[in-house]
């Protein structure tokens, strides 16, 4: 009965089947509520091609050298990719810490860091389920030209990952479900539209564009946007330093709250 | 080797309560271990440090001689916890309930999905292993809790209040199931409020009362303590008035019922043989209270007098 009398595993065996378990977890999670996690981006892509892409597009012209669908295409992709991984972390840990079931995890030898990198990988997971979605959608409406994937994965998985530990870091401040909508509808909604998904900067009168700067997800749809078309409002150098940067300092957050139990332990 | 030591556990929370005032404790290994205390008294807060659900503020815990604050994986990879309140998540299935939480120790899928079929078919759940937690029945819930903290096969098993809710039947088949588990060699840690669970099931005992332990034996010293008992004497005839027994404490409750408190020492048959003087035909005796229940309850009572003495002193 005893599994210390049996040959004891690795840690890193261990910690990689615990690993594998939070992710599977998620994975099942996210495909059994398809209609509340894959369906919806579709449906909104959608609406957005039309209305943005055929409607009002054909009328505003050329953007940045390209057509203006294809010059939206990869911001929409991004935002969905934002709002779906932000939202998967937060909802399904927060969802966790309301129904006690964290305790599950929290009771197991797994370290903390692992349980953090856990969860974002299911945030990732969904961002990309969600980021190929809508890129089927874009097909179904213009041509993508692709100018380099290695920047397009980067861009992805490196968004992915600050917006999962956004989600993650809501979730362990969050008394209630109020907390888990205000900042997605207050920060996260309006610094989406406004880093650069419809329009280039440079159609903004000086001072906004410095605004914008200040905006983190202007670098993110940006280097996204450049490993598509080839164009970016931004340094993409400076995006990637800003986007790793922002990376690691939420993951050594989400550690930190982590360790100290912050909304988690009494 | 001890498979829980405690030395000057503290924890004071946020709004200035202290839960546990510097408590000690030792439980050996292969134990059946009782740890009591009434509402509030820091039983939880206590099991919640061990699991580390609960941060401690000062002392120290080892769990098979792993300290927390060295090795708290090795600590927990020891331990299987069944909590007070449902903490599965009520959308998913038995047995992926299961087979995750064994994945969470790091066990092999194949192995999790094995020991999974052994403890729901020991908890007699095997049948709803396909069911949604949340469909399960209040019972059922607390023996999904059992088979869920068993399946990574821990040395240490802790149960707080595993029973609560729970009809006679299914208890006694639980009870029958933890003797068969400490006899496997896992040591367990049960609180509860039924004492006579306690009483029935556990060798060793501490009771714990307003973040103090005021108790810590074997559960027979503990009973043996008891000054005296209260026994509860069904008549065949109906009495007018209670009958004499010098040196005896005697109560008609009504008619045919009789109670008498015995001291520590004194005789039964003497009583019996008394009261057969006196044409009095006894059909049926019982406990008034549970024993483990009366001493409880003068330790508890004796722990807040003193409580009392030492705040009217401050």
């Amino acid at each position: 009965m005893n599994a210390s009398l049996g040959q004891p595993a690795s840690r890193s065996r261990t910690d990689w089947i615990g690993f594998q378990t939070i992710v599977l977890r998620e994975f099942n999670r996210i495909l059994r509520i398809w209609g509340q996690t894959l369906l919806p981006p579709a449906v909104t892509a959608t609406l957005y091609f039309i209305i943005f892409g055929s409607l009002i597009g054909s009328r505003i012209g050329r953007m940045g050298g390209y057509d203006y669908m294809q010059y939206i295409a990869p911001g929409l992709i991004m935002m969905s990719v934002i709002t779906n991984s932000y939202g998967n972390v937060v909802s399904s840990f927060f969802g966790a810490r309301f129904g006690k079931h964290i305790e599950e995890i929290l009771v197991s030898p797994l370290p903390n860091w692992l349980v953090v990198i856990g969860y974002v990988t299911g945030g990732i997971v969904r961002g990309l389920l969600v980021g190929l979605t809508v890129t089927i959608v874009a097909l179904c409406f213009t041509h993508l030209v692709v100018s380099n994937v290695a920047l397009i994965i980067a861009a992805v998985l490196i968004t992915s990952i600050v917006f999962s530990l956004g989600g993650f870091i809501n979730a362990v401040f969050a008394k209630n479900f109020d907390h888990i909508s205000w900042f997605p509808t207050f920060i996260l909604t309006p610094m989406t539209y406004l880093g650069g998904v419809f329009y280039s900067i440079t159609l903004l009168p000086s001072w906004a564009q410095t605004l914008s700067h200040a905006n983190p997800i202007l670098y993110m749809v940006n280097s996204f946007r450049y490993g598509f078309l080839g164009v970016s409002d931004v340094d993409v150098r400076l995006a990637f330093a800003i986007m790793i940067a922002f990376a690691l300092a939420l993951f050594g957050l989400a550690v930190y709250l982590m360790e100290k139990g912050i909304g988690l332990r009494d | 080797m001890h498979a829980l030591s405690i030395r000057k556990l503290t924890k004071t929370y946020g709004n200035g309560v202290e839960a546990l005032k510097g408590i000690d404790l030792d439980v050996e290994q292969g134990d059946f271990f009782a740890l009591l205390g009434p509402n509030g008294a820091g039983k939880t807060t206590t099991i919640g440090i061990i699991t580390s659900l609960v941060n401690k503020t000062s002392g120290t815990v080892a769990v098979f001689e792993n300290d927390i604050d060295r090795d708290i994986g090795a600590a927990k990879s020891c331990i299987g916890i069944v909590p007070q309140e449902i903490n599965f998540n009520q959308f998913e299935s038995v047995e992926t309930i299961l087979v995750n939480q064994a994945g969470f120790y790091g066990i092999p899928r194949q192995v999790a999905r094995e020991r999974t079929e052994r403890y729901l078919k020991q908890l007699q759940l095997w049948e709803k292993r396909r069911a949604i937690a949340r469909s399960l029945s209040g019972g059922m819930k607390r023996r999904l809790m059992i088979a869920r903290a068993l399946v990574h096969e821990p040395r240490l098993l802790i149960l707080d209040e595993p029973t609560a809710g729970v009809d006679i039947e299914i208890r006694r088949t639980m009870w029958e199931f933890l003797r068969e588990t400490n006899e496997r060699g896992v040591t367990i840690i049960l609180t509860t409020h039924y004492l006579e669970e306690a009483e029935t099931l556990c060798r060793n005992v501490a009771i714990i009362d307003k973040g103090r332990i005021i108790e810590h034996d074997k559960m027979s010293n503990v009973l043996r303590k008891l000054q005296t008992e209260t026994f509860v004497l069904n008549l065949r005839e109906a009495l007018p008035i209670a009958p004499s027994l010098p040196g005896f404490g005697v109560t008609l409750v009504d008619a045919r019922t009789l109670e008498i408190e015995v001291s520590n020492g004194h005789n039964l048959n003497d009583i019996f043989v008394r009261l057969a003087a006196q044409g009095v035909d006894v059909v049926s005796m019982r406990n008034k209270v549970n024993r483990l229940e009366e001493q409880f309850m003068r330790l508890v009572g004796r722990s807040g007098s003193q409580a009392g003495n030492a705040g009217a002193q401050s």
